[in-house]
């Protein structure tokens, strides 16, 4: 039997008034909180760990864990973080979120901190998504209106505070001690790991930074239980989570299914490939996972399955590319984005970049050798594992994946001496006769 | 993001005394929202770009004399993050993504045209000192892809025709509205002044998802397909979980 979609966090995002709070309540918003604040803290937290709920930003740790972490004789106040930076190219599933349904984001975190017993609690949006900071800000002054923030919440005696803080344009911020050092004022780079954030995050003190989409996925579990949660998705990957479609597919847009559902699958339901053309690579979970071909369409995305196949499962920001694109301008653009992207605090991350953009704009302008494919998987091998985060790692998968399976598209260019590709067909409106606009989002 | 490689330098030392005055009450609003004082840095930087239009020297020391660090530690900071301009720049920011995705897709051809319509280079602004053109990063819209920023609001599935009736558009001081934003577009000061934490009451405004972000619930609604419902899912061992595998 073929894997069908579950909407449960953008179920009600057909509705117009799906972000306010009359909306929310509309559809039963803020009852898993009222529940919530019936139940002991550790309660809720062994419930998330029961539900197997892992990290949905992509490194996949359990949520569950992450918060049972926290150790229980530290005098200084508690924190909770969300990481609000969605920043992976190729990841565009917390900003729809927000801007859709803000209110599920916001009732997560009052759940979330009532289990931790934190009494603060900040949302670190990157700064370059005016209108989703103000939907976000929107929905916590609503709540904080409706006494679902703030002092003695609906009267439990719980208090919390919510602060939405704007980032100011750095990629790095998603990583989640480099998120720490720049919501208390710095430059943000990452930390030496460990102490993690659980032992000596915010301001030193004990600190869970969770994901959007993990935190919005905890109301329906307390609502539902977690039970329902592990009835979707794998033994290992339980649960649903919404994969994002772009590039040259059909309908790209946002699909929420249980992990372990398959590109076929999705392909499927979003339309396919374009019209007249085939699959030729994509990415399972934005450009830092290593790139698949069409040998992967029946890979289950889930992570043990795509760490298997040999990539991660990331995100789940599936960029789809068809037979048009080059392999070699594709890497090349993404590593341009990790030099500039790159904090520059851990030499092999800073250098390893800025020499691999040299070698790979000189491939890319048929000025390469085949020698250069050797030189890139040397940096790579300067890079992986010897930084502080996993951004340069990161950097590598694109990198080496792409000579694994397109070498050949690598030495075409030296031997033609430029890009073989006409690039003006990858476009949007490449294939179309006219530049009429095309009706999106729809079913075939 | 963006290279703004010349920073002004040039400028007064200090804010005159009557923005001081303004400016710190606002700053004293934001300050207190944290524990720590210092979290209210980047904040106050974009507080400061709010009523330059960029960072100046002036309004870094500002942000040093709030907060009670060296002008060094500000500067530290200002020039990590590529939102804050070193220079002054036009009203409205237009970022055209070429990040692979949106590359691919056409944002090349988009930010080439837009170059050549406008006659300036990356992070350069138009004589009129109204449009500052800059590429910029994945700014997670890849579904609406290619996709142009305009002071960080979002212009969905943009070709080069639609890019340059936009710029036109904006150089003639008609009304714009985002794709998913408010109704109309602010100013890159009034933008600032949001991402600082004052809000301009407009989050209300416009839709609340567009068809990318609706495809896979369309498709679910016309399939009937839906998540389990709780109350008929039963207590499983975890035997038959690990046999039913991925469903």
């Amino acid at each position: 039997m073929s894997t069908t979609l579950t909407p449960i966090l953008s179920e009600h995002w057909d509705r117009p008034d799906s972000f306010t709070l009359d909306g929310y309540r509309a559809t039963g918003g803020y009852e898993a909180l009222r529940r919530a604040l019936t139940m002991e803290p550790d309660a809720i937290v062994d419930m998330v760990k029961q539900s197997g709920l892992r990290g949905r930003g992509g490194a996949g740790f359990p949520t569950g864990m992450k918060w049972g972490f926290l150790p229980p004789d530290n005098p200084n106040p508690r924190y909770l973080v969300v990481n609000a930076d969605e920043s992976e190219p190729g990841t565009c599933k917390d900003i729809p979120l927000m801007l859709a349904n803000p209110h599920v984001l916001v009732e997560g975190i009052a759940i979330a901190s009532y289990a931790i017993r934190s009494h603060q609690a900040f949302v670190y949006v990157r700064g370059e998504v005016v209108h989703v900071i103000r939907r976000l800000r929107r929905a916590v002054a609503e709540a904080y209106d409706a006494g679902l923030l703030g002092k003695d919440i609906l009267g439990t005696g719980f208090d919390l505070d919510v602060v939405v803080h704007a980032g100011a344009g750095a990629y790095i911020c998603g990583e989640e001690t480099a998120l720490l050092d720049s919501l208390e004022g710095y430059r943000g780079q990452p930390r030496l790991k460990p102490p993690f954030p659980a032992v000596a995050g915010l301001y030193a003190s004990p600190t869970v930074v969770n994901n959007v989409e993990s935190i919005a996925s905890v109301p329906s579990i307390v609502a539902n239980g977690a039970e329902w949660f592990t009835s979707m998705g794998t033994e290992k990957s339980a649960g649903f989570g919404f994969f994002s479609l772009s590039g040259h597919v059909t309908n790209p847009g946002q699909y929420e299914a249980p992990l372990g559902i398959t590109l076929r699958e999705l392909l499927d339901m979003a339309g396919g490939i374009r019209a007249g053309h085939r699959l030729k690579f994509w990415t399972p979970g934005g450009s830092s996972t290593p790139i698949f071909t069409d040998e992967h369409l029946d890979t289950p995305l889930d992570f043990e399955s795509v760490g298997a196949a040999g990539s991660m499962l990331g995100t789940r920001a599936l960029q789809i590319f068809d037979e048009t694109t080059c392999v070699v301008r594709a890497v090349g653009r993404w590593i341009a984005f990790y030099a500039h992207e790159s904090c520059g605090k851990c030499t092999p991350c800073r250098e390893g970049n800025f020499w691999m953009v040299q070698v790979l704009d000189r491939l890319e302008n048929g000025r390469g050798t085949e020698e250069d494919l050797d030189k890139l998987l040397d940096i790579c091998d300067n890079l992986l594992g010897r930084s502080f985060c996993a951004l340069g790692d990161g950097a590598t998968s694109p990198v080496t994946s792409s000579i694994k399976y397109f070498r050949q598209e690598y030495i075409d260019h030296v031997e033609k001496g430029g890009c073989p590709f006409d690039h003006s067909r990858a476009t949007l409106w490449g294939d179309r006769p006219t530049s009429t606009t095309t009706e999106r989002g729809g079913n075939q | 993001m963006t290279e703004h490689s010349t920073p002004d330098d040039t400028g007064a030392d200090r804010f005159p005394d009557e923005v001081v005055a303004r400016l710190e009450q606002d700053a004293k609003e934001l300050i207190s929202r944290y524990p720590k004082e210092r979290s209210a840095l980047l904040p106050l930087l974009h507080l400061v770009q709010a009523e330059e239009g960029h960072v100046s020297r002036a309004g870094m020391r500002f942000c040093a004399d709030q907060l009670g660090i060296t002008l060094a530690e500000v500067n530290a900071v200002a020039t990590f993050y590529t939102m804050y301009r070193r220079r002054p720049g036009g009203d409205y920011q237009v970022g055209v993504c070429t990040n692979t995705l949106c590359a691919v897709m056409g944002g090349d051809e988009i930010f080439a045209a837009l170059k050549e319509h406008l006659g300036v280079g990356n992070a350069e602004t138009t004589e009129d000192g109204k449009v500052t053109l800059e590429h910029v990063e994945c700014n997670a819209a890849c579904d609406f892809a290619p996709v142009v920023m305009v002071n960080w609001e979002f212009f969905d599935n943009q070709t080069p025709e639609s890019a340059k009736r936009l710029v036109d558009d904006l150089r003639l001081g008609r009304d714009v509205a985002p794709t998913r934003g408010p109704a109309s577009l602010c100013t890159w000061k009034q933008a600032s002044r949001v991402l600082a934490g004052f809000d301009d009451g407009r989050g209300g405004e416009g839709v609340q998802a567009a068809a990318p972000s609706l495809a896979g619930l369309k498709l679910a609604r016309e399939r009937g397909w839906s998540a389990p419902d709780p109350g008929t899912v039963r207590p499983s061992t975890p035997e038959e979980q690990g046999e039913e595998g991925s469903k």
